[in-house]
């Protein structure tokens, strides 16, 4: 933790490129989240979203340009980088083998929590989410497991959270409660990083980027957007910016 | 490090929630050392005979009663003549037919050659050629000791069959089995449960943690060299308990090289589950991959000496073939490192290719 965050950014990309052969997933994309921003990160798929934040989280090398998370570079310190960030993929990401306090039981030690660490943030998150420790998680309906994933996802207090469609297939109460989650980590000071195709929850952003095509088509602040493109909803502006590029595509 | 412990311990919770897959993982080798040890046996015993003698005396009797006598066949018909021999060859009721010529006593008495007519059903090639040499070897015993009788020295052409005089089959595919035991625990279950990871997700939780790359793999594939472990000891103390199956040489040894084995097929697991991305493209591998050679051209059923030139060459990059021949040498043989140190020294090769391209496979996925 040597390199302190130039400005307060939690995460900076500048140019950032993935390519695969000859196609270029990221093209050259550039923007910053602040500390505690909840950002949306919005796009069709196969826009990239998914390539951009697997080289976030230090899971694909970038073709070129820069990016650093948390302060740390991608292409050097993807080691401390892996330390500050939490992950919840869109597939599920807990054990459904495993009870409710072994999974949490077993990411505490992935990140090296002492054990009344542990113990004392499991039964916080329990008694917050209202679950049981010896429950498994193949009982839980869909709704619970997202919320439980998402508070094991923050267990190690990380600084950024990288949340990839957490919301989908999942009922718009649970998501409303989902959501309440993700402010509550929001004013703890902690950046939430969110993909959804729910045009509702881009609304609820500080900020969003709309990636078409593997380079970013929007950026900024829901209602700044709207104005900016003259579109009364964040549905009406994601479809006019990808309509085209699909079109071309098809 | 409590990180790793913690990997270990999800591990084996897995695996004891997983009854079902627990309890095949164990009972499997158990009853496979019952089905090969009593059901595929290729030895036989209590052939189904049928002895034709046309003019039966004390000369005739004596044979009959050494057939009688032995665990091998079962005399089930006396004939005066060989006219039905051939409906009950063709309703199983015989499996093999002894016919003595109808002067044979007299021709015995007067030194001349008596004839012995045997006929066996080779409809199943191998028990044919096994029933054919049972019943000369009963013969010769008989001509021998006539011979030994009258005084006059006879060569008799003698065969022996080494390190496995009795040709007991256990003897011949316990290390086979151990071979195919180890490559299912392995590489099936160790692909599989690597894919399932990929499959739910957890993977992706994995990697994007600080654990080591390493680390998740060894986490991974540590509670299957374990049960690996435990099976080999299990099937090696069943074989010695039911079967009296030896264990001439090192134990110590035989454990050893079944470790270095262990690891050859669960890198091969970790390749295969490198390069599939679900569950039954997984098993197919495995299966397609492993499975099938180590029951096929390891040596395990069928002798590689007996195939073709492409198939034997094949069967040189199959690991149990190498493992075949230590665990027999070790256990019929009582042999040590001292003669199978090249066997030893291929597989531990092969385990060092494997562990790196698999490692290889495991980082091209990350970057």
């Amino acid at each position: 933790m040597t390199a302190a965050p130039a400005r307060e950014h939690a995460i900076e990309a500048r140019e950032l490129t993935r390519r695969f052969g000859t196609f270029t997933a990221v093209d050259h994309i550039t923007f910053d989240v602040g500390v505690g921003e909840v950002f949306g990160f919005l796009g069709a798929n196969g826009a990239g979203k998914t390539t951009a934040i697997r080289i976030l989280t230090g899971l694909l090398a970038p073709s070129s340009g820069s990016a650093r998370v948390a302060g740390h570079d991608v292409y050097t310190e993807s080691e401390w980088i892996k330390r500050r960030i939490g992950y919840m993929s869109q597939k599920f990401s807990l054990y459904e083998d495993l009870t409710v306090g072994e999974n949490i039981r077993l990411y505490g030690g992935i990140y090296d929590l002492s054990r009344e660490v542990v113990r004392e943030r499991t039964t916080h998150m329990l008694s917050r989410l209202g679950l049981d420790a010896a429950t498994r998680v193949q009982a839980l309906p869909l709704g619970w497991r997202q919320k439980l994933a998402f508070s094991v996802a923050l267990l190690h207090e990380p600084s950024i959270v990288f949340l990839d469609e957490p919301t989908s297939g999942v009922d718009p109460i649970t998501r409303r409660q989902f959501w309440e989650l993700i402010y509550e980590a929001a004013a703890r000071g902690t950046t939430v990083f969110v993909t959804t195709h729910y045009m509702d929850e881009a609304e609820y952003c500080d900020r969003i980027s709309i990636m078409v095509a593997g380079r970013i088509g929007a950026l900024g602040a829901p209602a700044e957007l709207k104005s900016q493109f003259d579109v009364g909803s964040i549905d009406e502006l994601f479809v006019r910016l990808a309509r085209p590029t699909a079109g071309a595509a098809g | 490090m409590s990180a790793f412990r913690g990997l270990l311990r999800k591990e084996a919770l897995h695996i004891l929630r997983d009854r079902r897959t627990l309890a095949v993982v164990i009972f499997m080798p158990i009853l496979q050392v019952i089905l090969f040890g009593y059901a595929i046996r290729t030895d036989i015993s209590r052939i189904r005979l049928a002895i034709v003698d046309p003019s039966p005396d004390a000369a005739t009797i004596e044979l009959r009663n050494r057939f009688t006598a032995t665990d091998a066949f079962r005399v089930v018909r006396v004939l005066p003549s060989a006219g039905t021999l051939d409906r009950l060859f063709a309703s199983g009721a015989i499996q093999e037919a002894i016919v003595l010529d109808g002067d044979f006593a007299n021709r015995l008495a007067r030194g001349l050659t008596a004839r012995v007519l045997v006929v066996a059903d080779a409809s199943e090639p191998n028990s044919g050629s096994a029933m054919e040499s049972y019943a000369l070897a009963v013969i010769q015993g008989y001509e021998r000791d006539i011979a030994a009788r009258g005084g006059a020295v006879r060569i008799v052409p003698e065969a022996r069959m080494r390190f496995n005089p009795t040709r007991a089959s256990a003897n011949l595919f316990v290390p086979g089995l151990i071979a195919f035991v180890l490559t299912i625990i392995s590489a099936l279950m160790t692909a599989i449960s690597l894919t399932r990871e990929k499959e739910t997700g957890t993977m992706e939780i994995l990697l994007v943690s600080p654990l080591k790359p390493l680390e998740i793999i060894v986490g991974k594939v540590l509670a299957y060299l374990v049960i690996g472990f435990v099976s080999v000891l299990l099937v090696v103390a069943e074989a010695r308990l039911v079967f009296a199956v030896p264990l001439r040489g090192s134990l110590m040894l035989l454990l050893g090289e079944g470790v270095l084995y262990i690891l050859t097929s669960l890198s091969l697991g970790i390749l295969i589950s490198s390069r599939t991305s679900s569950q039954r493209v997984a098993m197919i591998g495995a299966l397609a991959g492993t499975m099938l050679p180590t029951i096929l051209l390891s040596g395990f059923i069928f002798p590689i000496e007996s195939m073709p030139w492409p198939l034997r060459a094949i069967a040189n990059v199959v690991p149990a073939k190498w493992f075949i021949v230590i665990a027999r040498g070790v256990m019929l043989k009582g042999v040590g490192l001292e003669y199978l140190w090249p066997q030893t020294l291929i597989l531990l090769g092969m385990t060092v290719l494997l562990v790196a391209a698999a490692t290889r496979s495991f980082r091209i996925r990350l970057a």
